[in-house]
């Protein structure tokens, strides 16, 4: 990959690996449920940030034509493949979100081990 | 033949099945028609025998669902309760699960490295 | 001209329903009967379409398609090295799990017409169906591996959002909650894992990918992630805590579509296993994992149903011990993958066990459903006595348990008793274990059927009356598809399953096409 190659040396790699794990910490430790829905938007941030971070090619430019200086460019399909993603997390954060505020309405608490009515 | 399963080790033949079940029914109903025909229904003869007490509504003496299994629960109530207790419904569990399982499968497939 | 239609049918059969699903939130505003009417012809098109693309793949082999291509074929675009497009490709294993999709899909619709009536809210909930149909055929059909995912979070939306269907009561948004948690935790797994793909081989489509794979240590990592995901999706033990809640709580037929989605997760893991890596990975190794999982689902499950007093989440656990049941004959084909000796006829019946598993799970929870519908309770504590006024729906039951539990002479017995004879040569422990467990699935049912529908009558069920004709008419034509799959079983097992457990098993077709 060129990005060792670069200045910032494998940083993006190490940012994704840290952003996973602090998702799944707050979604295995974390008992309010707006928490769980952050760590879910955390981990999707991170993968996010791993697919767009793979397509980088060293001293290329965005992939725009209009007034670009040289043709050569970073590759566009992952950027493509992020921007599906980032719309598809928006969606399913505010599926979360309105079934926490239901929750909320009929149990009147939003923390997890006080919202289990269905157990065993 | 029509209808058989060749499962490789044996065979499955659903017809052959239900005629079977159609002859020993045959057989059953031959076997009842020969029988004692002084039976007769709403007397004393189809009354349960309580040793003379009773018999209580029928509504009071059904089991319901919960306890129809009552005898199997009890009897292996020191495998059902930490198996209840672990379907907590607390949803950070389900995904400590998960994470569980991630790492076994991980680590065999480190050592099959 | 035949030919240039039978050419565009993947793409029909995605798109049809997807269009559906928001031209009939737009016929709804007009008039129920215009909406019904509307539907009815759109998805007994897509079921008449499905067949006759089954029909042409059987006698023709598979089929690819390229979107936005001059011809469907033209994966790789002129002056192009490797394919870079998006591709559907339709081979034996996806027409026949899309037949199955389609036909419940079907089935379910008609009896929802009368079992939705007295709700409000049946646009929203129609839109919602079409679109879980829409993302499960996406997901059988696609060759893509980043489709599946946007697929996968497709079904997993409209799965959750139709499970928080009875907005008054509390419990049905906690159970949409844990499922929209898990299910999209898994759907950014497998995205995780895409991506690890594409940075190491720059392509996305499975057919290429399999070609070029070198089975380097971040690929095996890839497939922990995806085989754990994928299992987590389609509801194992220890992963299966979801599946109780969700099915206990969702009305009747969407539980029955949702028993589809999760199938179409365990295809996405067939499809990762033996195409994506074939004999590339330690087979033995990760077949004894999957049987392990399987073993462990079957046993939990079965005996968490034993002890449940609520109708669905009752029939949820014994869902997850089918479950158990295909991963244990699949990870048995897995470990041995060759196309004679035991380890094919486990494929074979692992795959007859999905189809069986899909109609009879079906009918039951139809049943469930048609009980919530007559009475308007779930629990087992308060029901009873049912069979004086609902006797038609008890005779259904009394077939869906017989198929459920493997007795003779339905379809779960011809099923299962391939899985027991070739498990066996595997390992006779598993067998042992799978047949009592079959034994204890017959116990749970029958506790069941003696507590709704035997026993004494009880005065406040004297009004009930039976459920409407159109729903006993769909319940109907699923006893008599267990009747008839469960007479005759080996004209299924040789013309539909035999070639796909094949087309798995014989993956340079699959990759080749590309």
């Amino acid at each position: 990959m060129n990005i060792e190659s670069s200045a910032i040396f494998n940083l993006p790699f190490i940012t994704v690996v840290v952003l996973i794990g602090i998702g799944l910490y707050a979604l295995m430790f974390k008992r309010n449920l707006i928490k769980i829905v952050i760590g879910i938007t955390l981990i999707e941030s991170g993968v996010n940030l791993f697919l767009i971070s793979l397509g980088y090619r060293k001293g290329c430019y965005a992939p725009i034509y209009t007034n670009a200086p040289t043709t050569a460019m970073v590759f566009p399909i992952p950027q493509a493949l992020t921007l599906t993603s980032i719309v598809i997390g928006f969606a399913v954060t505010a599926l979360m979100l309105s079934f926490a505020v239901l929750i909320y309405k009929n149990y009147g608490t939003i923390n997890a081990v006080k919202t289990r009515r269905l157990k065993g | 033949m029509f209808g058989t399963l060749e499962t490789g080790y044996g065979y499955w033949s659903p017809i052959i099945w239900v005629i079977t079940i159609i002859v020993i029914g045959i057989i059953i109903y031959i076997i009842w028609w020969l029988g004692e025909p002084t039976y007769k229904k709403g007397t004393e003869q189809t009354k349960p025998f309580l040793a003379g007490m009773p018999e209580l509504s029928k509504e009071a003496v059904t089991v319901r669902a919960d306890n129809v299994y009552w005898g199997f629960k009890e009897a292996l109530k020191h495998y059902y309760r930490p198996m209840i207790n672990s379907h907590s419904g607390v949803i950070n569990d389900y995904i400590c699960w998960f994470v569980v399982v991630l790492a076994i499968v991980f680590i065999i497939i480190w050592g099959m490295l | 001209m035949f030919e240039n239609l039978v050419m565009h049918l993947p793409i029909l059969i995605i798109v049809i329903p997807l269009f559906g699903a928001f031209a009939i939130y737009l016929f709804g505003k007009v008039s129920d009967k215009a909406r019904n009417i509307f539907a009815f012809i759109l998805l007994g098109v897509t079921e008449f379409l499905v067949l006759v693309l089954g029909k042409d793949i059987y006698t023709n082999g598979l089929r690819v398609y390229t979107l936005g291509a001059t011809s469907a074929e033209m994966t790789t675009p002129a002056n192009y090295i490797m394919p870079v497009r998006i591709i559907l490709v339709v081979d034996a294993l996806s027409i026949f799990m899309g037949i199955i999709t389609v036909t419940i899909a079907f089935l379910i619709f008609i009896f929802s017409l009368k079992s939705m009536k007295e709700y409000s809210g049946t646009d929203k909930y129609y839109t919602l169906m079409f679109l879980l149909l829409a993302g499960i055929i996406g997901i059988e059909f696609t060759g893509d591996l980043f489709n599946l995912f946007v697929f996968l979070e497709i079904a997993t939306i409209a799965g959750a959002a139709l499970v928080a269907f009875f907005t008054h009561k509390a419990e049905s948004a906690e159970a949409a909650f844990k499922y929209v948690v898990i299910g999209s935790l898994s759907a950014l797994l497998v995205l995780f894992a895409v991506a690890l793909f594409y940075g190491q081989y720059d392509a996305l489509n499975i057919g290429y990918l399999g070609n070029v794979m070198e089975h380097s240590f971040l690929d095996k990592i890839a497939f922990g992630v995806l085989l754990t995901a994928f299992a987590m999706k389609a509801g194992s033990v220890p992963m299966h805590m979801w599946k109780p809640d969700a099915y206990g709580e969702a009305p009747g037929p969407v539980a029955a579509m949702l028993v589809t989605a999760s199938l179409a997760s365990m295809y996405a893991l067939l499809r990762v296993c033996f195409t994506l890596y074939g004999r590339g990975l330690n087979t033995e190794v990760i077949g004894w994992i999957i049987a392990v999982l399987g073993l462990l689902s079957i046993f939990v499950g079965v005996s968490m149903a034993l002890i449940q007093n609520n109708f669905g989440r009752l029939i949820g656990y014994t869902a997850v011990a089918e479950v158990g049941f295909i991963l244990l004959a699949v990870g048995v084909g897995f470990a041995e993958f060759s196309s004679t000796g035991f380890g094919f006829i486990a494929l074979q019946a692992g795959l007859f066990h999905i189809l069986n598993d899909a109609l009879d799970l079906g009918l039951l929870f139809l049943v469930s459903g048609a009980v919530l519908h007559a009475t308007g309770k779930r629990n087992l504590n308060e029901l009873g006595g049912l069979a004086r006024n609902m006797k038609y729906t008890c005779i259904f039951f009394i077939l869906g348990l017989c198929a459920v539990a493997g007795l003779p002479p339905m379809n779960g017995f011809a099923s299962k008793l391939m899985i027991y004879e070739s498990v066996y040569q595997f390992n006779p422990v598993f067998s042992i274990i799978a047949i009592l467990a079959s034994i204890f699935m017959l116990a749970v049912f029958v506790k069941v059927l003696y507590s709704v529908f035997l026993g004494p009558e009880l005065k406040e069920f004297s009004s009930v009356k039976e459920v409407p004709a159109s729903m006993l008419l769909v319940m109907g034509v699923i006893a008599v598809l267990i009747i008839v799959i469960g007479l005759c079983p080996d004209i299924f097992v040789n013309w539909v399953i035999n070639p796909a457990a094949r087309a798995l098993i014989d993956y340079g077709i699959y990759r080749g096409m590309i």
